[in-house]
């Protein structure tokens, strides 16, 4: 394989951007034209095209799904109402890299106190009206306040006062330093939405600013779409129309892929993937995103509340014969480190965790304990697989002394009766793009979502500390030494990093995939287009 | 004539009871149900206040007999509420459950009619036959066939129509996902797998009743007289068997009509046709209370006005019972 080859391989992988293969194409002293020949043959096309209708087979959508944001429960409502016909203030892109989505700019002030936001010039929602800052205001209020029903409330805790600065520009004053600040509007509950006279906004008109504008809908069977033609991104979106069918049934979205019905399906059906692979006009797509599956332990209940035991627990499980078995390879082993690789500032903590059962022994033994006798609930309504990975783990640990007595919970309620209330139970993160972000919203004391109820007064500290940072290099030091408290320390058992498996036919292509999300961030609609 | 209209005053009366009864069980059943609508819109997500906000804009607040008094009273008024789902304080329209059912309604109507119009007919016509020709080989194999569709689950029988019909010999479509615009005839094409399946799945039943209830009443000496006077033995079958044999085949047809509209989510989901029965499912898991209520008074009024067409033609049919002393 020659070097340029070699690089052609990679980006078709998508390891490199289609600007880094130009790059060293020329380098190697290769024309222009002969690299764009070489990508349209990698199937990276030099140019987008415009045109086509594209039919995208979600696997989620209910017909209770609202259009209120702050309820975008699943992919059935974030790709079509968020991905395809919203803008947030900032967008994560295919990197993992923030930067300015309807916002031109974000400046911090205040030692990030407090975070202004000038909107670009010239945006207008789709009934043609003009962006400003009072539409900002309102959109963001909307999941404020006493009476918000928003999921995003506690996310937008930290946010104590919003202003319209002139027509432009939004202030944000928040109640501690935060660095991260502009990731946290990235995200897809936040939508920009028009503001009414009375300064809520109007979730309920469906007019907003983002590629598509809405044509019609029916919850949880189908959302059409056309395109924007005043889009603010130059030159997209690609697709004249699109339309998003929810399609629940694992077998059924294949055989829609497979017979043409839809161009693209989302989580294809691993078990018959080697099947779909054979095909010579389906390309599959996966990435390993953010989102994990977890054994969380209440640190306060005993026997969790001995950090042997729990060091005991994670050497005692083989979280590779997990990803093999249960996730069919589809799925990175975990090391007890919820902090996804890609992301910013993520450290792999030594010693790695692989299945020991002579060092899980030797923690029991340290923790004064022959043996252990340990409930673990789950039920497969908190991530699929879960049973089956938790009968393996009894499996694995009784060679340590270790009982585990698998309980199987009811899927209906799961997360009511058993995920709160058991002291060691299953269940799953999808992740966040930043570190700070996860680990406020799980591992902080106090946290909602502290499901470990785990209090570490060193992270908290830290936690602290590195939010309001700016400089990078001490913020690592100090990310780097909270994963390492977790791993060391903690009560979450992480399992494997799950990748997103979607499949489309070869006719659609792409750039790079985002790992945000699945869908290729849920933005497949604008970032695609027809070959 | 007053046999019938008394019999259907009086199943209309019983129906009413009915259906009120079954809404105090669901109303029960779903507020035995761990979580409520809030916590499962919410999900992960629902903090206690947040949960709290959600309760008190949607009504969930209230005790469970007094949101049931509030709704039932409505219904007596024909208004059957509105679904929890997009409520909003925040100038949301909220979905009235009828438009919501409206529309899944009649794709349900509709596939069970297509379904209902070739399979009662090819039912009837081949338990007659398979009488006529009973324990010879058109019996034997019209039986098989019809018993084996029966006993395969229907999403199997749709996964193999599937495979052979929409994706080796791409002649259907695969998914029947029909929208209010969707031409008839594109509609025709499109629920011509589910309707296939469903018509596999209730044939067997029909056929046999039929084939039963006819070679039961072929001992009987008027048949006997029949075949005596040389009547041709399709004839004896059609125009003196069947007649006399309609009351059981009618119940059996009413059990197939009803399981028609009520109980075809399989194959919904499978085809992903926007029927009725994934409204309910859907409405269900979100425990959206109205929406439940009025599925389930829909199908428990399916069964209550099915049943009593089925008795009324056996009291037509029956000239004891349309004349009795």
């Amino acid at each position: 394989m020659t070097e340029l080859e070699y690089w052609a391989n990679q980006i078709k992988k998508g390891r490199i951007s289609r600007r880094e293969f130009m790059s060293r194409a020329a380098a190697l002293g290769v024309t222009a034209a002969l690299a764009t020949t070489m990508l349209t043959q990698a199937g990276i096309g030099a140019e987008p095209k415009k045109g086509g209708s594209a039919k995208f087979g979600l696997a989620q959508g209910a017909t209770t799904d609202t259009m209120d944001p702050g309820n975008y429960l699943d992919t059935g409502t974030q790709v079509p109402f968020w991905g395809a016909m919203s803008n947030s203030l900032t967008e994560v892109d295919a990197k993992g890299n923030i930067g300015g989505d309807l916002a031109e700019t974000m400046e911090p002030s205040d030692d990030t106190k407090k975070w202004i936001f000038k909107l670009r010039k010239g945006l207008t929602f789709h009934n043609g009206k003009d962006v400003t800052a009072n539409d900002v205001v309102a959109s963001f209020m909307h999941h404020m306040g006493k009476d918000s029903k928003s999921a995003a409330k506690s996310l937008l805790e930290s946010v104590s006062d919003i202003k319209a600065d002139g027509k432009e520009t939004a202030v944000f004053t928040l109640a501690g330093p935060n660095a991260d600040f502009p990731y946290i509007v990235s995200d897809y509950h936040i939508p920009i939405m028009p503001a009414k006279d009375d300064g809520t906004a109007d979730w309920d008109s469906k007019v907003r600013t983002g590629a598509f504008v809405f044509e019609s809908w029916e919850p949880g069977v189908r959302a059409k779409l056309k395109r924007n033609p005043n889009y603010h991104k130059p030159g997209m979106p690609y697709f004249d129309d699109v339309e998003f069918l929810s399609i629940t049934d694992v077998a059924a979205r294949n055989n829609a892929l497979i017979s043409g019905e839809v161009h693209w399906i989302g989580r294809a059906d691993l078990k018959t993937l080697s099947l779909l692979q054979r095909n010579p006009e389906v390309a599959i797509i996966e990435v390993t995103g953010y989102g994990h599956y977890v054994f969380p332990m209440d640190v306060n209940t005993p026997p969790f509340n001995n950090v042997d035991v729990r060091t005991a627990l994670k050497w005692a499980i083989n979280r590779e014969d997990i990803a093999k078995k249960v996730f069919l390879g589809h799925a990175v082993p975990g090391n007890d480190n919820p902090i996804a690789p890609t992301i910013k500032y993520a450290i792999d903590p030594q010693p790695k965790y692989v299945y020991d059962p002579e060092k899980a022994k030797f923690h029991l033994k340290k923790a004064d304990l022959p043996t252990l006798k340990v409930d673990l609930s789950v039920a497969d309504a908190a991530f699929n697989g879960c049973v089956d990975a938790a009968v393996l783990y009894q499996e694995h640990a009784k060679p340590a002394g270790i009982e585990i007595n698998v309980v199987r919970e009811p899927n209906d309620g799961y997360w009511d009766n058993a995920w709160p209330k058991k002291p060691w139970r299953a269940g799953y993160w999808n992740g966040r793009p930043t570190i700070d972000w996860m680990l406020t919203t799980v591992y902080a004391k106090g946290a909602a979502w502290n499901e470990t109820h785990w209090d570490n007064a060193r992270f908290n500290e830290l936690l602290v500390a590195a939010r309001g940072d700016t400089d990078d290099k001490k913020r690592a030091q100090m990310y780097a030494e909270m994963q390492q408290l977790i791993h060391d320390d903690g009560g979450v058992i992480v399992l494997v990093f799950y990748n997103y498996v979607e499949a489309a036919t070869k006719k659609l292509t792409h750039g790079d995939i985002a790992q945000n999300f699945p869908v290729d961030g849920l933005k497949i609609a604008e970032r695609w287009w027809f070959a | 004539m007053n046999a019938i209209v008394a019999t259907v005053l009086q199943r209309l009366g019983l129906g009413i009871v009915t259906l009120f009864v079954v809404s105090i069980i669901i109303s029960l059943a779903i507020g035995m149900l761990p979580g409520d609508f809030a916590k499962s819109m919410l999900g992960q997500a629902a903090t206690p206040e947040t949960v709290a906000a959600f309760r008190k804009d949607i009504g969930l607040d209230r005790p469970l007999s007094v949101r049931y008094l509030d709704w039932i009273s409505g219904v007596v008024r024909g208004d059957f509420g509105y679904s929890l789902a997009g409520a909003g304080s925040l100038g949301g329209s909220r979905r009235p459950v009828a438009d919501l059912i409206e529309p899944r309604l009649a794709n349900t109507l509709f596939l069970a009619a297509v379904t209902a119009i070739i399979a009662v007919p090819l039912a009837l016509i081949l338990g007659m036959l398979a009488a006529l020709y009973r324990n010879r080989l058109f019996d034997r194999i019209v039986n098989i066939v019809t018993l084996t569709s029966i006993s395969s689950p229907e999403f199997f029988v749709a996964y193999i129509l599937m495979l052979f019909l929409a994706i080796k010999l791409p002649i259907f479509h695969s998914l029947a996902n029909v929208s209010p615009d969707t031409p008839f005839f594109e509609r025709l094409g499109r629920i011509a797998l589910p309707s296939l399946t469903l018509i596999l799945v209730i044939v067997a039943h029909m056929m046999r009743m039929t084939r039963a209830a006819i070679i039961n009443l072929l001992a009987s000496p008027y048949i006997e007289m029949a075949r005596l006077k040389g009547i041709s033995p399709p004839r004896i079958i059609y125009r003196h068997a069947l007649p006399n044999a309609l009351a059981p085949i009618a119940n059996v047809i009413a059990i197939n009509l009803a399981y028609l509209i009520v109980g075809v989510v399989v194959v919904e989901v499978v085809f992903t046709y926007p029927g009725i029965g994934q409204l309910m499912v859907d409405a269900v898991s979100k425990r959206d209370l109205p929406v439940v209520q009025g599925c389930a008074l829909i199908f428990a009024g399916t069964y209550i006005l099915l049943n009593l067409i089925a008795d009324i033609v056996s009291i037509v049919t029956n000239p004891r019972l349309l004349h009795p002393r």
